[in-house]
């Protein structure tokens, strides 16, 4: 108990770690037996420990459940022999991971193909530190939460580039050039997107923007949610944008060398990025732990909001087939890049005639948003979609000037 | 400044997870640009050429089922008409009515196989895929009723098929083209207009009409170059001379048409199936012929059929024993694949894939 | 219920008009050629108007101990008939005979897996390397002397 009433001052539970009760119960509990240091460095590194667990069984989890909800979209049953619905199925495909001999290809950077896993998870798990999982519970809550949020999943792309260049695998190389220009150009219209929900809830830090959704920012604002889930579908290299790891085509893109323990991260690293993604809808566009008794159940609502992200991701990747890169590439700079700025110009203009005295926006204030905003993203999305559907069509040659159809034979042709 | 670069030449295949098999390309990449290509075939060279020299001619239907393993009734039908032709023999018509229907339901099972892979190439994660295997199943079923065997099925023999149906085959088969109807539907539905794949495809490595008939190239590929020949018209062999059937025939020859035709040939083999199922009338099922049959010494025939992939040709020939002295084998694939270079040439690694895809080919039968 | 075939004759009256010296023999139903003017006879075939063989369907090759016969199945697309013309090539330890790729695309393949299992050389083929079987490989195994 000496720790907490700290006269110094120092190493103070207080105002760390956004109050966390679970934090001061640990502190405390430490406290009584270690130096105040001690008990501090302990407690962070258990609740660390509790999040890296959590979100690594979460992807576990992800990665039965978009397998098993794969089986439902494609007329089968997915994984179904070890446990209940086969829920085990990722703790038997990580046994067999582990136990898989680890292959570092010949002529590979040794340093740098070990480093890829590990840095992307690193990436996704910092990802999930400022993510507020209830009121009041994340890790930290950071005033500069979705600039954090943003820089740590941007070093994926450099995990994937090194990735591509260590494994000396041309395939991997494919990939990870592939990967590097898809996601530093979807970086773009992602932060544009971001800056009208921050430009709303008026702050950077994740939790003011759940506690400003008093209209869930997915109404007030679809096309910053459109360009967001777009954008995010190629940052997570899922289809339609997943020419990273195009399988038909490049067999496995920048992770075709990995095996064993190594493949298993990455792997938890992908899925994971799917939670933390997920989350971040949640979270900014979902009103994330936002509902009926939020104080109690704040956590469940996240829950939900965050699996019906997981649920759209996957249905989107069992319906589309694949973009070419240069296709991918014109629908960000030609209809993404666009509707986002669309979005920006317009939520500025909104807030700037619809704030009152002090700068802040009510909640009718947002529902006039919603209103105007929801017919201009449809607007805008029908204008941009037909220009894009031009711009992405190869030009067909003319009919085939040498038809040659025999005549008297019962022919039909096309449309 | 300018930035240099180099070409960089990449194995495609025989270890990929599209190229239907074995099928190596070693193709020099200018950026994702292709700039070369070179076709590696043999992986899966097994000699059936050689081996049909060994075995009578009845064994060597079994041959036949592993040259394109996806449409095995139809290489059976080929070359029993081969053997009959070589033989002057002719099958009862019930027999007739059944290879037709067998080789008709076959047809479907190819293309369906090929419109799956084909999509699954474009980057669809499975779904239209397991959509048509989902069909394709119910095909090796009815099969499985017919002769015993879903795949390398050895249904037909020179003078007809080996067995008359079981009772319960014709109830299942209504019931297989009732729910295959919705079936198709759905799968039409979710394929022929989606926005994604008609992108990806429309224009993409067109054939013109006259490079196709240059490059001898035949079946779905020719016909989507807008040239309407097929041999179960032009040339009508079993039953084909009793049912109605179109041919679809496509525009521009490109990725687009070659599916597009594909999906139009299931729905007018799926016509023949309906018309084979209200003609058939009962009857022997084979010509009684010896055992062990011999053909006069001299003589040739050139028996061939409108496989799922094309022109599928037996060359035999006879010296008057029990077995071919020669039996060459025509097969579509091993020529629709010389127009590799042509399909590929300028076009990028993702549209590569695509382009092998929408030739269709089958790797049994291009190395025989 | 086939296609009407041309005749062999028919063939070779127009072959000894427009290629000189290069008919062997004819018959119902083929007409045999010298296996050096395959490219001549091949291109006379391709362009001829009546004739009209755009199509190849397909290139056999048989072993018949003594001497080669490569077979060659032709289509006419726009006049819906086919024909053969056949050529006996002699000699077992490299026998050559014209290519016609150069006229049809179609027998590039062809071609090169006769040259790989039956081990005819074909004079003007672009890219006369086996097919099948690697480079290096000891003997055709198509032939009847190979076990």
């Amino acid at each position: 108990m000496r720790c907490v009433s700290n006269a110094e001052g120092m190493l103070s539970a207080d105002g760390v770690l956004g109050g966390n009760p679970l934090f001061y119960f640990i502190y405390n509990a430490v406290a009584h037996i270690a130096p105040c240091w001690l008990s501090y460095l302990i407690s962070g590194l258990v609740i660390m420990l509790i999040l890296i667990n959590a979100v690594l069984l979460g992807a576990a989890v992800v990665s039965w459940g978009e397998r098993r909800l794969l089986g439902r979209f494609q007329n089968r049953v997915g994984p179904n022999r070890w446990g209940p619905f086969g829920a085990f199925q990722p703790i038997a495909d990580l046994a067999k991971l582990i136990t898989k001999e680890d292959i570092v290809p010949y002529g590979a950077d040794k340093l740098a193909f070990t480093a890829v896993p590990i840095i992307m998870v690193a990436a996704v798990l910092l990802g999930t530190a400022v993510l507020p999982f209830a009121k009041d519970v994340a890790l930290v809550d950071l005033n500069v939460g979705v600039l954090f949020v943003l820089a740590v999943s941007s070093l994926t792309s450099i995990a994937i580039f090194t990735a591509g260049w260590a494994s000396n695998n041309r395939y991997a190389l494919f990939g990870a050039g592939r990967a590097v220009a898809v996601l530093l150009s979807y970086e773009v219209p992602v932060v544009l997107s971001l800056l009208g929900v921050v430009m709303v809830a008026g702050s950077m830090s994740l939790g003011d923007i759940v506690a400003a959704q008093a209209v869930p920012f997915f109404l007030v604002q679809p096309l910053a949610f459109f360009v967001f889930i777009a954008g995010m579908s190629a940052e997570l290299n899922r289809t339609p944008f997943d020419v990273a790891e195009a399988e038909s085509e490049i067999i496995a893109g920048y992770h075709t060398e990995y095996s064993g323990i190594k493949f298993a991260l990455i792997q938890a690293a992908e899925f994971g990025g799917v939670l933390v993604v997920s989350g971040l809808i949640a979270t900014l566009f979902l009103a994330g732990w936002a509902g009926p008794a939020a104080d109690w159940l704040g956590w469940l609502w996240f829950l939900i909001k965050v699996f019906i992200g997981i649920f759209l991701f996957v249905w989107i990747r069992s319906t589309y087939p694949r973009l070419r890169l240069d296709q991918i590439m014109a629908v960000c700079w030609k209809f993404l890049m666009p509707l986002s700025i669309i979005n920006l110009v317009a939520v500025v203009l909104e807030v700037f005639f619809l704030r009152d005295a002090n700068g802040s926006l009510s909640t009718a204030d947002l529902w006039i948003m919603a209103g105007i905003n929801i017919v201009l993203a449809g607007g805008s999305i029908l204008f941009f979609g037909r220009f894009i559907k031009e711009k992405v069509r190869t030009e067909a040659p003319t009919a085939a000037a040498t038809n040659q159809v025999v005549p008297g034979v019962s022919t039909i042709g096309m449309r | 400044m300018t930035i240099r670069t180099e070409p960089m030449t990449v194995n495609v295949g025989p270890q990929h997870p599209s190229t239907h098999g074995v099928f190596r390309v070693r193709i020099t990449f200018d950026g994702e640009d292709i700039v070369e290509v070179e076709p590696v075939l043999g992986y899966l060279h097994r000699g059936s050429e050689k081996l049909a020299e060994e075995r009578n001619y009845v064994q060597v239907v079994t041959l036949t089922d592993r040259l394109d393993y996806t449409s095995s009734m139809i290489n059976n039908q080929a070359y029993c008409l081969a053997v009959e032709q070589l033989l002057g023999i002719e099958p009862p018509p019930r027999g007739k009515y059944l290879r037709t229907l067998a080789a008709e339901l076959q047809r479907i099972a190819s293309h369906l196989i090929a419109v799956g892979f084909f999509v699954q190439e474009l980057g669809a994660f499975g779904t239209p895929l397991m959509y048509t295997f989902r069909s394709r199943e119910r095909i090796l079923d009815l099969f499985e009723m017919l002769c015993g065997a879903r795949v390398t099925v050895s249904y037909m023999r020179p003078g007809g098929v080996f067995a008359d149906t079981p009772a319960d085959f014709w109830p299942a088969l209504e019931q297989f083209l009732e729910d295959f109807e919705g079936e198709l539907e759905e799968i039409e539905n979710l394929l022929l207009s989606n926005e994604i794949l008609m992108v990806r495809t429309r224009g993409v490595s067109p054939l013109p009409a006259d490079v196709a008939i240059n490059c001898s190239v035949s079946g779905p590929v020719l016909r989507a170059s807008g040239v309407n020949w097929d041999w179960r018209k032009m040339a009508p062999y079993d039953a084909y001379d009793q049912v109605e059937f179109d041919i679809p025939v496509g525009q521009n020859g490109d990725n687009y048409d070659r599916f597009w035709v594909r999906m139009q040939e299931v729905r007018q083999s799926l016509r023949i199936v309906r018309q084979c199922v209200a003609q058939i009338e009962p009857g022997p099922v084979r010509q009684e012929l010896p055992l062990v049959l011999r053909a006069a010494p001299g003589a040739e025939a050139y028996g061939r059929v409108e496989a799922s992939k094309g022109e599928l040709g037996f060359f035999l020939v006879s010296d008057g024993g029990v077995s071919p002295y020669r039996c060459k084998i025509r097969s579509p694939s091993l020529i629709n694949l010389t127009i590799t270079e042509h399909l590929l040439l300028g076009w990028k690694l993702a549209d590569m894939i695509v382009s092998l895809g929408s030739v269709d080919i089958n790797m049994g039968e291009v190395d025989r | 219920m086939t296609l009407p075939a041309v005749s062999g004759e028919t063939l070779a009256r127009r072959l000894r008009e427009a290629a000189p010296n290069s008919v062997v023999e004819w018959s119902e139903a083929a007409v045999w050629v010298e296996p050096g003017s395959l490219d001549s006879v091949a291109s006379v075939l391709h362009d001829d108007a009546e004739i009209d063989f755009k199509f190849l369907n397909s290139i056999s090759a048989i072993d018949f101990v003594e001497h080669f016969e490569l077979v060659y199945h032709l289509t006419s697309i726009s006049r819906r008939h086919t024909g053969v013309v056949r050529s006996r090539v002699y000699g077992r330890e490299e026998p050559t005979a014209a290519s016609v790729v150069g006229v049809w695309k179609g027998a590039d393949f062809q071609e090169r897996e006769i040259w790989d299992l039956m081990g005819v050389r074909f004079i003007g083929h672009p890219n006369m390397k086996r097919i099948m079987l690697w480079e290096g490989f000891d003997g055709h195994p198509l032939r009847k002397d190979f076990l």
